[in-house]
């Protein structure tokens, strides 16, 4: 049934119908609708026995889902910006332990200079943690991944990452079937965990492994990973079967079967890319955009296969790893490796700043006449960096 | 699970427990049938108070619960010297996460099994001072605020020792650490600085706050005991010294663990919602000298010139802990 209802809501809806059995929580912009909701679904006892508990930090939050999952709990938390790199040590931890914890991040920017709106900067830092990492085009596709991520995360072993867009999409009021409960039980089964601490056949979790072992173990980890990207495309399949729509998978691609020039992406801006492709293609130019979903793993050999039209490639990264560029175009340079084809880096959309249809349409056809820098900002305010540039000279 | 049966040589009549004493009576280590939480075969050190303390505190609360416990580790030398993979020391559940998150990774186990309706199932937390004082404390805050079902046991051995003895926010004064070193003028440790945990966990007004130490395993176990009657959050602060880090001899942990007690260095108490409400009395009470003297990490006060200032501020220290908790008797 479709409603009207905020992005936020959407989710805390989808996880409420995952039946989790904890949440553990610290608010953080813009995370906070989606805990509220959730915090009063337990509250008039919707979620059954499930605990919410309200911690002292984000490092605590993921610490408890830590807890709760290897007790045997469908484990739930969600974060954004500063809070996921508070949590960065038990992150990278709980994807070590192989706990199928869910969580999600309404991406945003990270400071200094501390900015609240949306970019990823935050997941990418995230991005070798071991986690699974999808991306969210729209509400309706953010509540659907998770119901996918927990049936991942579960017969995986592995946590998952839903990130959606701060603000974007986490408080943006869109049409919305959130996926129902009958439904998502026959979808997704209870909780079986790999293993658990239980007196009555008691384990020990968390062993110090030496140089003998260790590379054995992160070996295993990364083969993991080459089983979800096997299984990320059979889960949306199944999903699709269940609830009659496509959400999920590895790649959003979009009129690329014959494009030569292609963009790649990844989050709530490809309506606004796909709006623009579509505009230039009423004029008679292949255009074509590239959604990944699944950004860890990261489906070279299907990225590849997607771009095999394509002259040339603009990925559009909403983050910046400083002092080399772009972090997405350096997976999709590596998925080209070999391919003669040039790869354009435009960093986008940081801080919030908003991606419109005609900066994207001008750069896009610069990017048809290759008249692009291997990297360059959209909308760049060029006086104002010019101006500190040169103050910074005088200084010196 | 099958109890591990346990072969006693008696040596002593107080070595685990006498045999005249009615078996109720007796230790939970003097019981062939205990749970031996923490085998041996381990690789703590020759004289190391904290696997002494943890075997002793985790076969309390296993018999208070008929074997009901899941355990949260800290990082540190009890998790290291417990679990080198492929082994593992542990005959319980046991779940190693990262150095600080102990308290909330118990919060977690134990908010999943009151969602399980598994109430009778009880959870331990366990992390040296450095997990405790320092890095944890922050989520031990929360868990204390919060309420959470769960028994924490610092064993104190005063810095931290895995990573080679660098000073911890439980680093007495004056004791040298590697990152406190005795050199020229420096005293060690400074003075004024450092934690009181007992008695920042009684600030938090929780059902349960207790200290012990190694040379008194009766009352170890009897605290233990007590904690796993209690629900909501509890903390039982353990001295356990370290021979490597104290550099002393390995013969000398449960002399020394006393004399900290009997010098009032460390008082011996229970507390109730903040109250402190049961104190161990010091019969004979002795110089803080007594204790300082036979550890490496105070050689610098004693000799010639030594530091007899210092030995008097530690002195200081240990007086002020008898009349703030009335530990002998007013004539």
């Amino acid at each position: 049934m479709l409603r009207q209802i905020e992005g936020s809501r959407a989710v805390a809806e989808a996880v409420a119908a995952c039946r989790p059995g904890v949440i553990s929580a610290y608010p953080i912009s813009p995370q906070t609708h989606i805990v509220e909701q959730l915090a009063t679904l337990v509250r008039d006892g919707a979620l059954g026995t499930c605990r919410f508990v309200n911690v002292e930090s984000e490092f605590a939050a993921m610490s408890v889902t830590i807890g709760a999952s290897a007790t045997g709990s469908r484990a739930y938390t969600a974060t954004a910006s500063q809070g996921l790199l508070f949590m960065a040590e038990a992150v990278h931890n709980a994807a070590g332990l192989g706990l199928p914890i869910v969580m999600t991040v309404a991406n945003r920017a990270i400071g200094a200079p501390i900015n609240i709106w949306n970019d990823h900067s935050d997941a990418m830092s995230q991005r070798d943690a071991g986690w699974i990492q999808l991306y969210a085009e729209t509400v309706q596709e953010a509540a659907d991944l998770h119901v996918q991520a927990f049936r991942l995360a579960e017969e995986l072993s592995l946590p998952v990452m839903v990130c959606l867009d701060g603000f974007v999409l986490t408080h943006s009021f869109e049409a919305v079937d959130v996926p129902d409960r009958e439904r998502v039980a026959a979808f997704l089964p209870d909780f079986r965990p790999r293993q658990v601490l239980d007196p009555d056949d008691p384990v020990s979790i968390g062993a110090m492994v030496g140089p003998d072992a260790f590379t054995e173990v992160r070996y295993l980890a990364h083969t993991a990973h080459l089983r979800a990207l096997e299984l990320i495309p059979r889960v949306a399949e199944e999903f699709a079967e269940t609830f009659g729509r496509d959400s999920g998978g590895l790649l959003h691609p979009y009129r690329c079967d014959d494009a030569t020039t292609v963009v790649v992406a990844l989050g709530s801006v490809l309506g606004t890319i796909e709006d623009t492709v579509d505009e230039l293609r009423r004029g008679g130019d292949r255009v074509g955009v590239l959604g990944i979903t699944s950004y860890r793993p990261f489906p070279f050999a299907q990225v590849r296969a997607a771009l095999r039209t394509a002259t040339r490639v603009v990925v559009i990264d909403r983050a910046l790893a400083p002092g080399t560029g772009g972090i997405l175009a350096a997976d999709v340079r590596a998925a080209l490796t070999g391919v003669a084809v040039p790869v354009y880096t435009v960093v986008a959309g940081l801080g919030g700043r908003a991606i419109t249809r005609r900066s994207l349409g001008e750069m896009l056809l610069r990017a048809e006449r290759d008249e692009l820098e291997p990297l360059s900002f959209l909308d760049l305010d060029d006086a104002r960096v010019d101006r500190e540039l040169a103050r910074a000279a005088g200084r010196r | 699970m099958a109890a591990q049966p346990i072969r006693f040589f008696q040596t002593g009549t107080h070595v685990v427990g006498n045999r005249l004493l009615d078996p109720a009576d007796r230790s939970v280590q003097a019981d062939e049938h205990r749970f031996n939480s923490l085998t041996s075969g381990h690789r703590a050190c020759q004289g190391c108070g904290e696997a002494l303390g943890a075997r002793y505190v985790l076969d309390a609360a296993m018999r208070a619960t008929g074997g009901q416990v899941v355990v949260v580790n800290a990082t540190g030398c009890l998790e290291v010297f417990s679990t080198p993979y492929p082994e593992t020391a542990w005959r319980l559940p046991w779940l190693h996460s990262l150095f600080g998150n102990a308290p909330a990774v118990a919060t977690g186990v134990a908010a999943a099994l009151h969602a399980q309706g598994r109430d009778d199932v009880r959870v331990v937390a366990q992390a040296g001072d450095g997990g405790t004082v320092d890095i944890g404390f922050g989520a031990l805050s929360g868990m204390f605020e919060r309420g959470d079902d769960v028994l924490f046991v610092c064993y104190d051995n005063e810095a931290y020792m895995n990573t080679g003895v660098q000073r911890s926010g439980a680093t007495p004064p004056a004791a040298a650490t590697t990152t406190t070193p005795a050199v020229g003028p420096a005293p060690g440790a400074p003075f004024g600085q450092g934690k009181d945990l007992p008695r920042l966990a009684m600030a938090h007004e929780i059902p349960y706050v207790a200290t012990a130490t190694v040379a008194d395993l009766r009352d170890l176990e009897a605290k233990v005991t007590r904690a796993m009657g209690i629900h909501g959050p509890r903390y039982l602060h353990v001295l356990v010294p370290c021979p490597l880090g104290w550099g002393s001899a390995s013969r000398d942990t449960i002399r020394l663990a006393r004399l900290a007690r009997d010098t009032a260095l460390f008082p011996v108490f229970e507390a109730e919602f903040g109250e402190v409400t049961a104190v161990s009395m010091l019969r004979e009470r002795r110089p803080v000298r007594e204790y300082l003297e036979p550890q490496g990490r105070y050689a610098h006060l004693f000799g010639d010139p030594g530091r007899p200032d210092l030995v008097a501020g530690i002195q200081t220290l240990a007086d002020r802990n008898v009349r703030r908790y009335g530990l002998m008797e007013e004539h």
